[in-house]
């Protein structure tokens, strides 16, 4: 793969052919055959090992391509940042003083207490609404128009959704013309405008919401495929049984779809303590509504402080790992069981 | 995800769907008026922010900072403006966002189709080849996704600059950047669904004398068509909408920048292109949504597929 | 802040200057059809026979120019590229600084930067993949260049960046016309501008949307900036060179009677509803306006002052006439008394080296040079202080006022302070600090001890 890359690579050093719109789609067009082409290769080659010892040159062709480059681009970075996070910017060894530095500093336990929130609010809301807004829809006439309203956040970029939302969230002093909806609303009401984006500690919440209607979609359309893969049968049976919608789902679709539900509060939760770009577009940071994985942008590529950021970083990863552990935890028992 | 592609563990319940099941099924709504009420609320709510987007990209710059898009009802202007100024090229640093929109695309299509055969092969790997660590190796992978990706960029591209590379700042770079960046959790989510395929099916190409390549591409990959389109639909999504990986690796030129580079440009940059930001950010939202709606059956035939073992 | 220097100017004229006439050469080339045909090259060289010729060489230079800016970058050296033989490979982005960083750890700089400010390019200095000038590029900044230029590109003795481009800050924008029409007068002093201020707020009083300033703090991540540059003017005509200069460097710190006295100087202005913010509401809107749409209600009629860089003519919408006696015009930032010396602040962007090639060194050394200087500004939207360069050049008559101003020996220029502070401090607690303290979360004594906190110790 690497040496295909290379291949590919030279012409576009050079000026004129590949600078060519067409020339690129080409490009691309190539590079998804010859790949597919080398995966085929693989496949010959794993077809074709010798009997001695097949299974192991077939489980070595299947594995490796994602190992290796897994080895190079995650596992690598992942233990170089975990040594950067005890050393000091000169390369020594100074143990957990940026961990210190870190929960000592005046804004990182107002920056730790917000990705909390995120963290508990986002999963919530997404997987909450996408859930019910599923079970409405089910069936209903329309359903595919009604489901691409609520994916199509998922089809907006962090930074477009900012946007996005920064128009909703425009504050005018009263009295004067509110450019924004939902200012425009309190107005109408009868009610003053309010500083959305500005106001602490509200304010964090008004910017995880904008992550919530996004990841709301991802959610919605799987659970709805989850519930959709309830059999008619034991539903019905329920129903015979006198048992009411809320109880029906409490008691056959919840436990059905317990194993989606995990993977998309997973994912989701994943996704949130990533994202920084939410906050890094509507406040930079400011008004107190910083997220670890904001600061440490902010930190190892604003300030020139990679150590600090290295540190926020495993922070980030200790919040995650408990959703690890779960996760394994019921990987494991299902693997026992099947 | 799972759901369209791994069926539910819960699937001891006695008999599980016979294929008549589905047939049997009728139109029927989980509760009654209440529910579609609320389905209207949530859809209105979730619409509304974009449908605002969308009505501010056609009007006059003027008209946007000093009015809210509401206000078109009392007094309608509408102009396409915006739309000619972000595709027209008016210098060499700026060009047309069709230029961005290819690059997107040239990005994206690689992008997508290599780390899910990848993944596909290892989620196979992982679910039927059976070796010593094999779940510990696994539970690493899983773990994987949380390695904040700013933190893998430089080392990363320290290794695209050895001499015997060399593809810092060119498309290869950024396809494999993203490859790597999704292989965590795309092979996690491919193992749910593979490993879920019935034991009995895959004895049975055992027993038909198949090795693991041949089980590979006559059971797994047929099997497992809707959970790839699944995952294919977010990773193209995740990679059309990424800034921070292309302009990293791509080197942020013309030649190679994506669409959502230029859109924050049109953030970052001027402060006052408010009407070019908004006509730019819906071009952006076009083909991720074309995506979804061609790919979107897929989510329905991931759950028959499911259903059919028991 | 990157954004604050060499944003797009729209709509000025481009066309009477064309590459060959760098004025400065002496040649007496007609410069008024030298450039635009490619007939004369050879006629058209002789300003670059210095830098000699190479084959197939290029040059990769970085920056945070991007559309128009960039456009009239690559301009200025086209014909430099075309005598040299040196391809020039121009990126420009608004991630610079997270670009830069990756690509400096990874070990794949760029041969130049273009940096938008001293302390970031002190900042990579201090991380050693800076090479020093060349000799060459020296003797121009020598040549060219105050003392205090060369300094702000100088760390630990060592000269590394030359500087390119410059901004005049301290403007006030208003509009002649509505001073004419209003009978007021460009004020003289502080305190004139506080009896003007006063004055507009009674006169104003009928429309209820209006105040007699305009502020706009937010600018995404830098979000705060506007409002350190106010401060930093105030700090400067209140207690003069040396108080300032001892500010930047920390000596004086944040909570000392000086600076404290100008953020409460400021809040006389920024914290008073009846004085801010036309067309948009109360003080609580100051942080969230967009400083690029900050001045604009001043057409309206909805507000009369603007504070901001010179830049900011080229935010006004097209069909705007700036000009003393056209619609938008501006003054420097009053002083505190009649006799005080002209002051100014201003900013400026800095050119560094990651390699010592033949080319890169060439290419410098021409960036350095006023024959460098009078093309890109003539090519419209900067000015520079280069002292080679002249005034007559600038594309707008606000441009040559600012050159002027540069120029002249009666004027105390100092560097935009909060671009010299540290990172920590001057583009993160002071921008995060004057947010809050405009906001009304934080009094002057509470934010001016707090930036002091962030202050690095070492």
């Amino acid at each position: 793969m690497t040496s295909l890359a290379g291949l590919a690579a030279i012409p576009l050093r050079t000026e004129g052919f590949w600078t060519d719109q067409g020339g690129k789609l080409g490009f691309a067009a190539v590079a998804i055959v010859a790949f597919l082409a080398v995966m085929g290769l693989v496949m010959f080659l794993a077809d074709n090992a010798p009997k001695k010892g097949r299974d192991v040159i077939q489980l070595l062709l299947f594995i490796l391509p994602a190992m290796l480059l897994l080895t190079a681009g995650m596992i690598w970075p992942a233990l170089s940042t975990m040594w950067q996070s005890v050393t000091s910017k000169a390369g020594e060894f100074v143990g957990l003083d940026n961990f210190v530095t870190i929960f000592t500093d005046p804004t990182g336990q107002v920056v730790l207490r917000n990705t909390l929130l995120w963290v508990v609010f986002v999963p919530t809301i997404s997987t909450v609404v996408g859930l019910a807004y599923a079970l409405f829809i089910d069936r209903a006439r329309g359903e595919r128009v009604l489901k691409s309203l609520v994916f199509m956040p998922m089809a907006i970029s962090f930074v477009g959704a900012s946007i996005i939302w920064g128009f909703m969230y425009t504050y005018r002093s009263e009295g004067f013309p509110q450019i924004g909806l939902l200012n425009q609303i309190l107005v109408w009401l009868g009610g003053s405008p309010y500083q959305f984006v500005e106001t602490p500690p509200w304010n964090t919440f008004f910017l995880l919401v904008v992550m919530a209607w996004i990841q709301t979609g991802f959610a919605m359309v799987v659970l709805s495929a989850a519930i959709k893969g309830v059999p008619a049968e034991i539903v019905e049976a329920a129903e015979l049984d006198g048992a009411s919608a809320w109880e029906r789902f409490l008691h056959v679709t919840l436990p059905w779809i317990r194993g989606s539900l995990v993977v998309v509060v997973t994912t989701i939760t994943i996704s949130t303590l990533k994202v920084f770009d939410i906050v890094r577009t509507m406040t930079g940071g400011q008004y107190n509504t910083s997220v670890v994985a904001n600061e440490m942008y902010t930190r190892a590529f604003r300030l020139g402080q990679p150590e600090i950021g290295a540190a926020l970083a495993v922070v980030l990863f200790i919040l995650v790992l408990p959703i690890v552990v779960y996760n394994i935890r019921v990987l494991r028992q299902h693997k026992e069981t099947h | 995800m799972s759901a369209a592609i791994a069926p539910e563990p819960v699937v001891d319940a006695p008999d599980g769907a016979s294929s008549g099941g589905k047939a049997k099924r009728v139109k029927k709504r989980l509760t009654s008026r209440t529910a579609t009420f609320f389905a209207i609320v949530i859809a209105t709510l979730w619409t509304i922010p974009t449908f605002g987007l969308f009505v501010s990209s056609f009007r006059p710059d003027t008209d946007i900072a000093n009015s809210g898009w509401w206000t078109i009802i009392t007094n309608p202007s509408f102009t396409l403006d915006n739309y000619t100024a972000v595709f027209s090229e008016s210098g060499a640093s700026s060009a047309s966002l069709g230029v961005y929109f290819i690059n997107s695309i040239v990005i994206t299509l690689p992008a997508t189709v290599f780390p899910i055969t990848l993944a596909l092969m290892a989620a196979y790997a992982f679910a039927w080849i059976p070796f010593k660590g094999s779940s510990w190796i696994f539970v690493l992978v899983f773990a994987l996704q949380i390695v904040p990706l700013q933190m893998a960029l430089i080392p990363l591209l320290k290794i695209f600059n050895y001499p015997w590379l060399d593809i810092g700042g060119t498309f290869p770079a950024v396809w494999i950047a993203h490859t790597i960046f999704a292989l965590p959790l795309e092979i996690f989510l491919l193992h749910n669904f593979i490993s879920e395929i019935p034991r009995d099916v895959m004895e049975a190409a055992k027993v038909d004398g198949a090795n693991h390549a041949q089980i590979f591409r006559r059971v797994v990959i047929p099997l497992s068509v809707p959970a790839i389109a699944s995952v294919a639909i977010f990773q193209f999504l995740w990679v059309w909408n990424d800034l921070l990986v292309a302009l990293v690796f791509s080197g942020g030129t013309i030649k190679t920048a994506p669409l959502t580079q230029r859109i924050a440009e049109f953030a970052g940059t001027r402060g006052n292109d408010w009407e070019l930001l908004t006509a730019a950010a819906f071009v952006g939202t076009i083909v991720p949504l074309i995506v979804f709606f061609s790919l979107q059956r897929y989510f329905v035939r991931g759950l028959l597929a499911g259903s059919t073992k028991g | 802040m990157n954004r604050r220097l060499f944003i797009p100017v729209a709509g000025l004229a481009i066309g009477g200057l064309a590459l060959a006439g760098c004025s400065s050469g002496g040649t007496s080339d007609d410069s008024s059809s030298g450039g635009g045909g490619g007939g004369a090259m050879a006629e058209g060289c002789e300003d670059y026979a210095d830098y000699g010729t190479f084959d197939g060489d290029s040059v990769e230079i970085y920056g945070t120019q991007v559309d128009e800016e960039a456009d009239r970058l690559v301009e200025s050296w086209a014909q430099f590229e075309e005598c040299t033989g040196i391809t020039v490979e121009w990126i420009g982005n608004q991630e610079f600084e997270t670009q830069m960083n990756v690509r400096v750890e990874a070990g794949d700089p760029p041969n130049l930067a273009i940096f938008p400010q001293p302390g970031l390019a002190a900042r990579f200095i201090e991380g050693g993949s800076v090479v020093p000038a060349p000799e060459s590029v020296e003797a121009n900044v020598d040549e060219f260049w105050t003392e205090s230029w060369k300094e702000y590109g100088t760390v630990d003795g060592t000269f590394y960046a030359a500087p390119l481009m410059a901004s005049v800050k301290g403007w006030i924008w208003y509009s002649p016309t509505q001073f004419a029409e209003k009978g007021y007068e460009v004020p003289e002093t502080w305190d004139d501008m506080m009896a003007l201020t006063a004055q507009m707020a009674e006169d104003g009083a009928d429309n209820a949307q209006y105040r007699p300033w305009c502020i706009g703090f937010e600018s995404g991540e830098a979000t705060g900036w506007p409002g350190t540059d106010w401060i930093e003017d105030i700090v400067l005509r209140q207690n003069g060179a040396e108080v300032y200069d001892a500010w930047v460097a920390g000596d004086v710190k944040f909570s000392d009677p000086e600076i404290q006295t100008a953020f409460d100087t400021f809040g006389e202005i920024a914290l008073n509803a009846d004085y801010v913010n036309g067309g948009i509401g109360g003080p609580e809107t100051i942080a969230s306006t967009a400083f690029g749409d900050a001045g604009l209600p001043i057409l309206d009629g909805n507000c009369s002052l603007h504070h901001q860089a010179s830049f900011y003519e080229g935010f006004w919408p097209e069909g705007t006439t700036v000009a003393e006696d056209g619609d938008i015009w501006a003054f420097i930032t009053p002083k505190v008394n009649a006799d005080d010396p002209d002051a100014v602040t201003g900013g400026g962007e800095f050119i560094t080296a990651f390699d010592s090639e033949p080319a890169t060194v060439a290419f410098q050394t021409f960036l350095s040079s006023d024959t460098w200087a009078n093309i890109r500004v003539g090519l419209g939207g900067v000015i520079s202080a280069n002292q080679g360069l002249d005034p007559a050049n600038a594309s707008s008559a606000l441009g040559t006022a600012a050159i002027e101003l540069l120029q002249s020996e009666d004027t105390l220029f100092k560097f935009d302070g909060a671009d010299l502070m540290p990172a920590e401090v001057g583009s993160a607690s002071f921008w995060t600090g004057i947010t809050d303290w405009v906001q009304g979360t934080k009094s002057t004594e509470e934010v001016t001890s707090f930036i002091d906190g962030t202050w690095p110790s070492s």
